[in-house]
């Protein structure tokens, strides 16, 4: 028998993803990702001023505001060949590696640790052999008896009062859950602490962009602190270390408490080390450039076809025709038209004018486009970062890659192998992997944000002037989720055409027009579904992605208020 | 002296649905406020707000919201009525705001008093204008919210 089973929306946080599978003999036979929202936020910055672009698109997402922003302004500093003052790259890189911490410990926190964790069963726990458990994996100073008996009371108090808001969508009690009440409150416990982790690296954000959750400090050419030493008003040396103590503090969560609860998930659900893969060829962006010309990078990145080190092809700098020549997108699944056929377009050549049909399953279903690497799709994410660090030899990653393993390993769980990372744990994996390499990158920019400025230079701003006729420029960002690119073509000083090709796009696509899957719907084929009414599995995939729609497609919808739709073919 | 909370939220690239923020920016280019208060344009974010919300006295929310009011209406929801709004999924940005605040209960430090002016949208077209219909209820919207700062030992000073 076949069941087809729709969940709408998918995720806790902006929910404009649905999905559509076909369970035969309890597994999934057929999957189907749909954006649910038009998706042409582009046209509203047409014809404006390219330096106003960045604080307009840095509205497509309210989840990566940051991210949207420099990218935005990338891609115009691209457009003009303009360097950006070392002052603004490592600024940038702060802000950039900040969010990404912020965006991970709430991703796995506060959106899917859930799908492990059994909050009820927390409630059965006895708080002092939670603690010891606890104790015995990891240092962390929250993870004392008192704190776990605090948490239970909590919880308990919250259960009862019938609250349960943010917990909502949990599957209590389903046969997938298997961790020990204990271990479910020790992972009460973290959530709590990571609400205060995030808000630390948020801090950073706050303090480098003047504000949250949209920074301020942006321009073409760099950004907009004033660097002093002696007043008060702009980035001064106080700031400077106030800031250095909040990366100390999400430091010390992220190595004893994220790192190490994401080994004791892995190595208590090992079958999904192997279950939930998505595409094979992976691609990154370099990103944390550390010179004027975006030629340095910190943190490596390029294409990984089928997962083959050997094969690895390094992106070498912002703008790279290799990786320019490489990207379209196409729309003969997606809700779109194009003036000449339904083939690909390249990003600066790109469309956007709607052609809305119902659900079609071998039609039209979806307001995503599906981008294409050289003709196929490719994933994007944490784990591209990561394969791309481990192809190049980039030490760090290739040392937390190892130093999770052995985690887990000594968690009475698999050695894993940067193979298996593409799975649904595995993703999470990498994302704490990535965690780990980029925390290292953030204190290292502050380093060398403080040894410039130590060395009397306090630019920040190189003025950018926009010639007449036409340039394109590509604005590249390693984003949380992955590979995030703007592309802006300017004419006269006013921009001409305007596309976001995002990472949510590239894993959350329809099929492509020679009917390739991108890597959601790859990664839902053959996973089991115990319940079609509680389809935590196809869950638990799709979460480990992070996805987020909101600017793949962007708008509300307050009618969509069923979860789970399950019907017999 | 207890913290107090503006909260703009929506998306300014979906006309009406960017009312709070416009609202924010409003209320923030026509008056001054004690230190005790904080005027805040959230956007359409989520967990970034947490640490502003934390331990607020009295959070006044602006949004777009879909309550079946004919369109531009103007209407305010306060203390129970706003997590039971919140529980039947009306407005766009409920599942943000609503996991901000479910978090914060549960940390046992919720906003002391919550109070929620919403505006039914006319339209949620692409533009970063507001429809004449609801740009003609801002003003109304901002004096509402000042009055709401009022009451609650607030008050806001008009500039010159």
């Amino acid at each position: 028998m076949t069941t087809r089973i729709t969940i709408d929306p998918v995720t806790r946080i902006e929910g404009h993803l649905r999905i559509d599978v076909e369970v035969e003999n309890g597994h999934i036979a057929k999957s189907w990702a749909s954006g649910q929202m038009w998706r042409g936020i582009e046209k509203i910055v047409l014809d404006r001023d390219p330096r106003d672009a960045w604080a307009i698109v840095q509205r497509i997402c309210g989840v990566c505001t940051t991210v949207h922003a420099i990218a935005s302004v990338r891609a115009v500093e691209e457009a003009l060949e303009l360097e950006v003052p070392l002052n603004a790259q490592y600024i940038r890189n702060m802000v950039l590696t900040a969010h990404t911490l912020h965006d991970h410990i709430v991703h796995f926190y506060q959106l899917s640790a859930l799908d492990w964790v059994d909050v009820i069963s927390a409630t059965k726990a006895n708080p002092a052999k939670a603690a010891r458990f606890a104790e015995s994996i990891s240092g962390w100073e929250g993870n004392s008896a008192a704190v776990m008996a605090d948490t239970q009371e909590r919880l308990k108090t919250f259960v009862a009062s019938g609250q349960l808001g943010i917990f909502t969508n949990g599957y209590w009690g389903h046969p997938a859950m298997k961790l020990s009440p204990e271990v479910n409150l020790m992972a009460v416990a973290h959530y709590l602490q990571a609400l205060d982790a995030q808000r630390w690296a948020n801090k950073i954000v706050g303090t480098l962009g003047s504000k949250t959750p949209h920074i301020q400090n942006l321009a073409v050419g760099g950004v907009s602190n004033p660097i002093s030493t002696d007043s008060q008003s702009v980035l001064t040396l106080e700031r400077l270390l106030e800031i250095k103590e909040c990366i100390d503090k999400v430091g010390a969560f992220l190595h004893n408490c994220y790192f190490v609860d994401v080994a004791a998930i892995a190595a208590s659900y090992p079958e999904w080390l192997s279950l939930g893969a998505g595409v094979n060829d992976f691609l990154s962006s370099p990103d944390l450039p550390t010179d004027t010309r975006n030629m340095q990078f910190m943190m490596p990145g390029g294409f990984v076809p089928g997962g083959d080190f050997a094969s690895f092809r390094k992106i070498s700098r912002f703008g790279d025709p290799y990786f320019t020549d490489g990207v379209a997108e196409s729309i003969r699944h997606s809700w779109y038209t194009y003036k000449s056929s339904d083939g690909e377009l390249k990003p600066w050549r790109g469309e956007t004018t709607p052609a809305y049909t119902d659900f079609q399953d071998d039609g039209k279903y979806s307001w995503v486009k599906s981008p294409t690497f050289y003709g196929r799709p490719a994933q994007v994410g944490p784990i591209a970062s990561v394969l791309a660090g481990v192809a190049s030899g980039h030490q760090t990653t290739r040392l937390y890659v190892e130093r999770l393993s052995d985690k887990i390993h000594a968690l009475s769980g698999p050695k894993i192998s940067p193979a298996a990372l593409n799975s649904t744990v595995g993703r999470h994996a990498a994302r704490v992997i990535r965690a780990c390499v980029v925390y290292e990158d953030l204190q290292a920019n502050w380093n060398l944000l403080m040894e410039n400025i130590g060395k009397g230079d306090v630019a920040t701003f190189n003025k950018p002037t926009f010639p007449k006729g036409e340039i394109a420029g590509v604005g590249q960002v390693e984003a949380p989720r992955g590979l995030l690119s703007h592309w802006v073509v300017i004419k006269d000083g006013r921009i001409a055409n305007y596309q976001a090709v995002v990472p949510s796009t590239w894993l959350a696509a329809p099929k492509n027009d020679k009917g390739q899957p991108a890597s959601y719907e790859v990664a839902l084929l053959g996973t089991p579904v115990a319940d079609p009414e509680r389809p935590l599995e196809a869950l638990r995939t799709i979460h480990s992605f992070d996805p987020c729609l909101a600017c793949a497609v962007h708008l509300t919808d307050a009618e969509h208020r069923t979860v789970v739709e399950v019907r017999a073919l | 002296m207890t913290r107090a909370v503006v909260l703009g939220i929506g998306n300014m690239l979906m006309t009406d649905e960017g009312i709070g923020v416009h609202v924010v920016k409003a209320l923030v280019q026509r008056y001054d406020f004690s230190a005790e208060v904080e005027v805040i344009d959230g956007g359409t974010t989520g967990m970034e707000l947490l640490p502003e919300l934390e331990g607020a006295g009295h959070l006044i929310v602006v949004d777009a919201i879909l309550i079946g009011q004919p369109p531009a209406s103007v209407v305010r929801l306060e203390g129970d009525q706003v997590p039971a709004f919140f529980k039947t999924k009306l407005s766009p940005h409920q599942v943000g705001l609503s996991d901000v605040l479910a978090a914060l209960a549960f940390k046992s430090a919720a906003p002391g008093y919550v109070v929620l002016i919403g505006v039914q949208p006319v339209t949620l077209a692409l533009g970063m204008e507001l429809s004449p219909p609801v740009k003609a209820r801002l003003d109304e919207v901002v004096d509402l919210v000042v009055a709401e700062l009022a009451a609650s030992g607030h008050p806001a000073r008009l500039r010159a």
